[in-house]
């Protein structure tokens, strides 16, 4: 068992626990964080999408152990800031979301990349979704959402 | 439940990977796969495990001598936005998963996990680069095709880390990296390219060509590459079938779930015949 501070959606967490537990597993069951889905749990479908220290990883795939000091945003911190709005507002819109399992982790993804690039091209907002699957959309609606919500974000990044 | 050790210099990571064994824990996007348990479980490592990518010491990326010297635990990602990474190494990563994945996973883990089928390595064996491996008392460094035994087979010692990987300046004039894959994210390649030749004027100078997932390691001739090396591009014209014929005999691909040997072969040769003919005559 280790102690590990860490920050989630700007709070900061103190645990103890098995340090090769992964931080899905931590989000979800220790800290009640059900908006991180759990997909395929080997990297391939984004579901469990959050930001690390400012970039997009899967939580899946991410130890505990490694998270020490490691600010960490979940769809919960998302949605609760303009830019979480936005992104919800305009993937709801563009009639984005249909199951919805694939949609915390599409919002993490389209959150990364509009922080580096506000104004992105078709082409760059599918290859900042490629590491999500969405199984009911064909993708074009998300899509437009992403780029709906760089429109309409103009200044939130 | 085993052991994982988060230490806090390079010594201090060399001396756990010593005296226990430990192993080595880059991104760790292989390892959580390769040893996953049931949902919500923590995966079964066979071993103790050592988180190496917060360490300083191996998270440089630098110059020296005129060759590029990559810490191991510089991410994908990293490497993909460092203006001196050579543009055919870049090219391969870039087909590697995608952007979640590349922020966590690392080439030194892509290297140490030796799929013949890593895009990576790929390039990386074009690219003649080496592997530097730190003991605790000594270090040393092999080619990379030394280092990479079979699948999933190396070099590396118990007590051993891969800390940086090293790679000479590429002044190739013409470069082709190819990944074939069922789609363009996430999948693992049925076959990948990677060729750099430097022209000058009517001579092919260099040429350096590696083939990944056609064998049990990714293949590169240097003994064909030496023949075609001094050619004028007309000569190489004339003798292009010839060469292709030679490597077509070397590719010898298997059957697997992503893809067929036939194809593979096939496509494999297709693409060497591209390269070869893009730079002769």
């Amino acid at each position: 068992m280790t102690k590990i501070t860490f920050s989630v959606n700007g709070e900061s967490r103190t645990i103890e626990t098995d340090p090769l537990r992964r931080l899905l597993d931590v989000l979800r069951e220790d800290l009640g964080l059900t908006g991180v889905k759990e997909g395929c749990a080997e990297g391939e479908c984004g579901a469990c999408s959050v930001i690390k220290d400012g970039l997009l990883v899967n939580s899946c795939m991410v130890p505990i152990g490694t998270c020490e000091g490691a600010r960490i945003v979940t769809p919960e911190g998302l949605r609760e800031t303009d830019r979480g709005r936005t992104i919800i507002d305009a993937y709801a819109d563009s009639g984005a979301v249909q199951c919805g399992f694939c949609t915390p982790g599409m919002m993490m993804a389209t959150e990364a990349l509009l922080e580096k690039n506000s104004q992105p091209s078709e082409a760059e907002a599918r290859e900042a979704l490629s590491g999500n699957l969405c199984r009911c959309t064909g993708y074009d609606m998300i899509v437009e959402g992403v780029l709906k919500a760089a429109e309409r974000g103009k200044g939130l990044w | 439940m085993v052991e994982a050790y988060r230490p806090s210099s390079l010594e201090e990571a060399l001396k756990i990977r010593a005296d226990k064994g430990a192993l080595p824990f880059a991104g760790g996007t292989d390892l959580m796969v390769k040893y996953r348990y049931e949902s919500g479980a923590v995966p079964e490592y066979p071993a103790p495990v050592i988180f190496l990518t917060h360490l300083e010491e191996i998270r440089k990326i630098y110059s020296q001598d005129g060759e590029l010297h990559l810490g191991a635990g510089t991410s994908l990602a990293e490497l993909m936005s460092h203006s001196e990474v050579p543009e055919l190494l870049k090219e391969a990563v870039r087909t590697i998963a995608a952007p979640g994945l590349r922020n966590t996973a690392t080439l030194a883990g892509n290297i140490c996990n030796a799929s013949p089928a890593a895009d990576g390595v790929c390039a990386l064996y074009a690219l003649d680069s080496r592997v530097k491996l730190s003991s605790p008392r000594s270090s040393r460094e092999l080619a990379i095709y030394e280092f990479i035994t079979g699948p999933g087979k190396t070099e590396l010692r118990e007590d051993e880390l891969l800390t940086e990987i090293i790679i000479p300046r590429d002044r190739s004039t013409t470069r082709l990296f190819r990944k074939v894959g069922t789609r363009k994210a996430n999948a693992l390649s049925k076959l990948s390219i990677a060729a750099a030749a430097r022209l000058s004027g009517e001579r092919v100078d260099e040429v350096r060509i590696a083939l990944g997932a056609v064998a049990p390691t990714v293949l590169r001739s240097v003994e064909l590459e030496k023949q075609i090396q001094g050619l004028s591009r007309a000569e190489l014209s004339e003798r292009l079938e010839h060469f292709v014929q030679s490597y077509e005999a070397m590719v010898q691909p298997i059957d697997d779930q992503r893809s067929t040997a036939v194809y593979r072969k096939k496509v494999a040769v297709n693409l060497l015949r591209q390269f070869l003919t893009s730079i002769a005559a």
